[in-house]
């Protein structure tokens, strides 16, 4: 099976004014990879992400992200990802089963596609005894787990993960990062960025950028191989303090 | 001129946040609070802090009890909070001016304790604080909580959110404060922060679940683990969950850590059930536990 590319980018860049928050970065993420996306703050990864997900237009080269074009059909990108960040991913005045109904509304998903979604999505979950509750009084482990599964409501192709796992306990950070691999095994492409670096290492391949470059592109086990290091942190800090 | 911490409970309507918390954080010490969100950590800064009065307990900072002689305290602790809280439309040198003038100080008179921090940031000094990167923020946070120099410093999650390159630079300038005399407790939900305490309180939940060094924690860590490694890894956390012997399962990086409920664990078994399960390159080799392992073990009870 000829192995399919669902994000492809060519020298995508963004300028504003004379500063390039991202400088003409070029990578491809398969179908059915667990894509890391890393790199310090300030580096240009929300940026790159935006472009990706179609709420930012590129000022040059070119990206496809699930077939689409991210400078004529941004429309057409957000019907066929997922996408939850840290920051905001659910509405806390809601309950858990009025989430999973607002959000299937805006994925455009028939009455009925709902009901079934939010049925098997409750029991899957566990949260039968809580499905009336307001979101906002549930743990955040809970609520990022949630979260997830709601991005994934429409079954899009991909799910952009903007840290996920941020100030999650670490037994709750573990069974996060469980969906993601059943998810990622059953064919949905998965595309993350964490600053914890032992999530780096769950990564099927890994990028780094620095200063709005991705300046290495590899698997865990070679990025190591190639810093001669015993970890993705110290991956990490030797490429961003050779920079300075 | 530490802290001591007796007895603390705190409950917000029907949600006990803290619950019968004690600690004692002994004058220069590095002390951290190690839990992830929901755990306390906040309510208790803020308890210690003055802003929030305790149902139950008492608590003394640098000598102080935090509801009689709450003014002292306002004056001897420094408080940076997780969520950024300074002025968004005063520059850098504006806000550092602010929090001097209100502890009745000048940026000059206390220039020496701040001058680590604050030197990386005084080439944007006219930069509106709203307009400053993560890592400059917190750098500005940081001078802001010192400007005054107080003898005990609360840390409130400093690093959250933040690149491992600047939690590193920031850790490293902890470790020269405490160096002046500064009595420092910090909170984090990063693990791996836990190992450059003195000392470190593990917390879920409001309740404490060990107290200790990170070394005297990591060495109570009661079984054998293991690093256990195959190819695909969800096929490998699949089968290891579903072995009968398995007391815990968890991914670590490209491997998975496991533990066995037997005494007399054989890892040849093991592999060979692996195996069976159609698992490509298994290695199985002993390692040694880590503080998110004891964390996690203390915290399935």
């Amino acid at each position: 099976m000829k192995e399919e590319n669902v994000i492809i980018s060519k020298g995508l860049t963004k300028r504003f004014g004379g500063f390039t928050a991202v400088d003409a970065i070029t990578f491809e993420v398969k179908k059915g990879e667990i894509f890391g996306f890393l790199g310090a703050n300030g580096a240009g990864k929300t940026t790159a992400m935006k472009m990706l997900i179609g709420i930012s237009n590129p000022t040059g080269g070119e990206a496809m992200v699930a077939g689409f074009d991210v400078h004529t059909q941004q429309d057409a990108i957000k019907k066929n990802i997922g996408y939850m960040s840290q920051k905001f991913a659910l509405y806390d005045d809601l309950t858990v089963a009025e989430n999973i109904t607002f959000y299937g509304g805006i994925y455009g998903l028939s009455r009925k596609q709902i009901r079934e979604k939010r049925t098997k999505l409750i029991e899957t979950l566990g949260l039968g005894e809580i499905a009336h509750q307001l979101v906002g009084s549930l743990p955040l482990g809970w609520k990022q787990k949630l979260a997830f599964s709601v991005a994934m409501l429409h079954d899009p192709q991909i799910v952009f993960l903007d840290e996920p796992t941020g100030g999650v306990d670490p037994i709750t950070r573990r069974q996060f990062w469980e969906m993601i691999y059943k998810a990622a095994d059953e064919g949905t492409t998965i595309f993350v960025t964490t600053h914890y670096m032992d999530e780096a290492e769950y990564c099927h391949r890994v990028s780094i950028m620095v200063a709005g470059k991705i300046e290495a592109l590899d698997t865990p086990k070679k990025l190591k191989e190639q810093f001669e290091v015993s970890s993705m942190n110290d991956v990490f800090l030797r490429l961003a303090r050779n920079i300075e | 001129m530490g802290i001591l911490v007796e007895n603390i409970s705190k409950s917000y309507k029907n949600v006990a946040a803290v619950k019968d918390i004690s600690f004692e954080v002994k004058p220069g010490e590095l002390y951290g609070l190690i839990g992830p969100d929901g755990a306390g950590k906040t309510t208790l800064f803020r308890i210690l802090t003055t802003l929030l009065v305790a149902d139950k307990g008492q608590a003394k900072v640098a000598g102080y009890d935090v509801v009689q002689d709450y003014k002292n305290i306002r004056h001897s602790v420094g408080y940076m909070p997780g969520r950024f809280s300074l002025y968004q439309d005063l520059t850098i040198e504006e806000n550092l001016n602010f929090f001097a003038t209100i502890f009745g100080t000048s940026i000059e008179e206390n220039y020496d304790l701040i001058k680590d921090v604050y030197e990386q940031i005084e080439p944007f000094k006219n930069r509106r604080a709203g307009k400053l990167s993560g890592g400059m923020k917190q750098k500005l946070a940081l001078s802001c909580a010192l400007i005054h120099k107080p003898k005990v410093l609360f840390l409130d999650e400093p690093t959250t959110g933040v690149d491992p390159v600047s939690r590193k630079e920031f850790w490293e300038m902890l470790k020269r404060l405490q160096q002046k005399d500064i009595t420092i407790l910090v909170s984090t939900p990063y693990m791996d922060e836990a190992a450059l305490c003195d000392r470190i309180a593990l917390i879920q939940e409001g309740k404490i679940l060990e107290i200790d060094s990170p070394e005297a924690i990591v060495k109570k860590f009661p079984k054998k683990i293991y690093d256990i490694y195959a190819s695909n890894m969800y096929g490998l956390l699949t089968a290891l969950k579903d072995f009968e012997h398995a007391h815990s399962v968890f991914p670590f990086g490209e491997f998975v850590h496991y533990t066995d409920k037997r005494e007399g664990f054989d890892s040849n078994e093991l592999k060979i059930y692996l195996e069976n399960k159609n698992l490509q390159d298994v290695s199985i080799s002993l390692t040694e536990p880590d503080i998110e392992d004891v964390f996690m073990e203390l915290s399935r009870k």
